[in-house]
């Protein structure tokens, strides 16, 4: 192409003459893209300026170290009191938003994975059963969810004086779920050393058991040795150093529980709500991926001789799992970004405490809302990496 | 017994109908209901769970409900028991808020006027054997600026603040908005994920990748809180107008990941086919690779343009009211307060009312456009 126009003598001039070269004009678009791209950038950096300028206000992080005087009633991690800094309130956010995204994506997956299979049954009555939940959940706005659970709670549950009692331990009132909670003794890390070591000692113990299979054949019962060693060598762990562990139960003093863990409402709300609504996604994920495994695979299983939960764990899970792997990724993703709507209930996630208190009380907006997009695209970041690298593993190996 | 004793020459025996256990409405259970003992104990199991959820909900919100009352004491006092029954008067009471927000009551017939136009409209672009199409779909592209029009006035109309805006007709505008414009957009993202050119590849990828990354909630926070730094100083545009904005640019980058999917679809002898047939760039996307990108990306788009209907409850954080938004200010009011289910259903009804026929909708146009036989 680019040939043939340079050869066309004549009339043209020679800017037509470039725009109807191939490579030029794509050079010159290119040009064209940046240097507008970069104008933009430019006059929005000096708007930036300016108005900043024109109300006094200076970009600075400084904020970040005063003190935030305000409280976060839910800070299971790290202490926290209102005379802490910003910082240390915009750490708790964000340890917020990660324990609400990863209970929520355990939770979503064990769901969804179980109605997605309630989802295939041939009982046509649970089939239609699960699908009604599904339909109607799907199509309702999450936000709506998290306002309507956490509504049942605050309003239908009753105060902690007549909280629902089980066991004495476990009380489930409108101030929230309250469970004994384990204490451990200092000597306790032996404990911990002695659980990673054994899970260390299988890790490597099933990749020779994989090599020997494959090298000679011989079969060994991995997953008993696997179980035994893990759980024996706690076990002796927890006995040899005495058994360092006691319970706090809530006990009522008051109007209200004291000791124990207590799981706020908010918390159960969002949880729930983010949980259920994405595992109705998932559900569907997962019933397509396993509809995807043409039933020819199964029968030829059945015609090698394989059982049927063989089948299923050979043949089918791994074939499905490829199809799930990349649209499970994108929800667990939706989960993560739609836990931000924690703000609504009043759960203190990095958009309540950052985006939201913090940015009212020092008033600055541009300084904020860069933690926390930097927050949700590093953590974003790092669910698609991980499920990338997974996808990477058990996709089919073509040669 | 005469039949059985009948005797008949090999191959002439007449074709027998099936045991009656086998079809009809017997067989039907016995093979989809009672095939195995786990069968027929969750079989069991579904039947008390229906038995013990449908009745209750049944005299709740229909037998028992109150219809008529002042607040909701006089709700509960028309009970058998307080409380015992759905208050539905409370959302006939509130059912101008929960349509046209806070919009001056005498100039909702602009309002009522929109939501025909976007019948109209809706109409003449799902529905490919209308007679006059053509001019129908014009008509839908000019139908956003009337409405606009329309709804906030000037020239010749009284103005009306976005702020007074609210409601369902609020869903409708962020909705709709963003559906219409967000799909244009998005085919430029995804066309220009897929370019040649280095420089516009790296934009795309970095403005939809971005985008993907951030929750909603957080870019309408940055339109409602600093868009305006980044504009001239003394320019302040409508919070609406920006909530729209964030919107649409929200949800074309899930448009774009859709029809990449889409265009990745499209085997290479397609664009080949079109390179030898002389189509410039424009012509051969315009007239072979979208409309076949766009065929197989109408369950995506679909979902995406749902998930965006949804989304518009978002606003509400940012204090603008949507029905959600104007259910829960309506909670606040002392006269009817405690109502909450009746609001969260009657709000969740009307989404599944419009997520649900948007997806069937696309079930079917998905049927209509196969051409696989």
């Amino acid at each position: 192409m680019a040939v043939i126009s340079e050869t066309i003598p004549g009339t043209r001039n020679s800017l037509t003459r470039l725009w109807n070269n191939q490579q030029a004009r794509s050079v010159i678009i290119q040009i064209l893209t940046v240097a507008i791209v970069f104008a933009l950038l430019a006059l929005i950096l000096r708007n930036v300026v300016n108005n900043l300028e024109a109300i006094g206000k200076e970009f600075s992080f400084k904020f970040l170290m005063y003190p935030a005087a305000y409280d976060i009633t839910f800070s299971p991690f790290i202490e926290y009191t209102s005379r802490s800094t910003h910082l240390r309130a915009a750490v708790v956010g964000i340890l917020n938003t990660l324990l609400v995204a990863v209970c929520g994506i355990v939770l979503a997956t064990v769901m969804g994975f179980l109605m997605g299979i309630l989802r295939l049954s041939k009982n046509w009555l649970i089939n239609r059963l699960v699908y009604c939940f599904l339909e109607f959940t799907r199509n309702v706005p999450v936000l709506l969810h998290i306002l309507f659970i956490h509504g049942i709670i605050v309003t239908q549950l009753r105060p902690p004086r007549q909280a629902m009692n089980f066991a004495d331990s476990f009380f489930l009132s409108n101030r929230g779920f309250f469970i004994p909670q384990p204490v451990w003794e200092p000597i306790a890390w032996i404990i911990a050393v002695v659980f990673i070591v054994s899970v260390t000692f299988v890790f490597f113990f099933r990749r020779w058991a994989k090599k020997v299979q494959d090298e000679t054949g011989r079969v060994y019962p991995v997953f008993w040795i696997s179980a035994g060693v893990i759980v024996g060598a706690t076990a002796v762990a927890f006995i040899a150093t005495g058994m360092p562990l006691s319970w706090s139960i809530p006990e009522l003093r008051g109007f209200n529980f004291k000791g124990g863990l207590a799981i706020k409402p908010e918390f159960i709300a969002l949880w729930l709500a983010l949980s259920y609504y994405t595992s109705c996604f998932i559900a569907e994920i997962v019933r397509a991926g396993i509809l995807a495994v043409s039933y020819g695979q199964t029968e030829a299983a059945a015609a090698l001789g394989l059982t049927r939960n063989r089948t299923l764990q050979l043949i089918v899970i791994p074939q499905a799992i490829r199809v799930i792997i990349p649209p499970l990724a994108s929800q667990y993703l939706n989960l993560t970004k739609n836990s931000s709507l924690a703000i609504a209930i009043g759960y203190m996630d990095v958009v309540a405490t950052v985006g939201g208190i913090t940015l009212m009380q020092t008033g600055k907006e541009m300084e904020t809302m860069i933690i926390v997009l930097l927050t949700y695209l590093v953590i974003s970041m790092v669910i698609s990496g991980f499920m990338n690298w997974f996808n990477k593993k058990t996709a089919l190996v073509e040669r | 017994m005469a039949e059985a004793t009948e005797t008949y020459k090999v191959g002439q025996h007449p074709d027998l109908p099936p045991p009656r256990s086998e079809v009809g409405v017997i067989g039907w259970v016995k093979y989809n209901l009672l095939s195995t003992p786990f069968n027929v104990i969750m079989t069991l199991l579904a039947i008390w769970f229906l038995w013990s959820i449908i009745p209750p909900i049944f005299e709740w919100a229909v037998l028992d409900s109150v219809w008529t009352a002042e607040s909701r004491k006089a709700c509960w006092a028309k009970m058998e028991v307080p409380e015992g029954a759905a208050c539905w008067a409370f959302i006939k009471d509130r059912i101008g808020l929960f349509i046209y927000g806070f919009y001056p009551a005498d100039l909702r017939w602009r309002v009522n006027l929109s939501f025909v136009l976007m019948v109209l409209a809706i109409v003449s672009v799902l529905y490919e054997n209308m007679p006059g199409r053509k001019f129908g779909l014009w008509y839908a592209v000019a139908f956003p600026f009337i409405t606009g029009w329309l709804l906030v006035g000037g020239l010749g109309l009284t103005h009306v603040d976005t702020d007074q805006f609210g409601g369902i007709m609020l869903t409708f505008i962020i909705g709709i908005t963003g559906i219409s414009f967000s799909l244009p957009i998005g085919i430029l993202l995804a066309l220009g994920r897929r370019s040649k050119l280095p420089v516009i590849r790296v934009l795309c990828v970095l403005i939809i990748e971005f985008i993907r990354g951030v929750p909603l909630i957080a870019l309408l926070f940055i339109a409602s809180t600093m868009l305006n730094y980044f504009l001239p100083p003394g320019t302040a545009f409508d919070l609406l107008l920006r909530v729209l904005i964030m919107v649409t640019v929200f949800s074309s980058a899930y448009i774009a990941e859709v029809i990449r999917g889409g265009l990745q679809g499209i085997p290479n002898g397609q664009y080949e086919a079109a390179d030898s047939l002389g189509l410039t760039y424009t012509k051969a996307h315009l007239l072979i690779i979208l409309p076949q990108a766009l065929k197989i990306s109408i369950p995506g788009i679909v979902n995406t343009f749902i998930g965006l209907y949804k989304d518009t409850t978002l606003v509400l954080i940012i204090g603008m009211l949507d029905p959600l938004g104007v259910g829960r200010a309506s909670l606040a009011d002392a006269v009817w307060a405690g109502l909450a289910r009746e609001v969260y259903i009657f709000v969740a009804v009307f989404f599944f009312i419009c997520c649900f026929s948007m997806s069937r909708y696309s079930l079917w146009l998905e049927k209509r456009l196969s051409t696989e036989n």
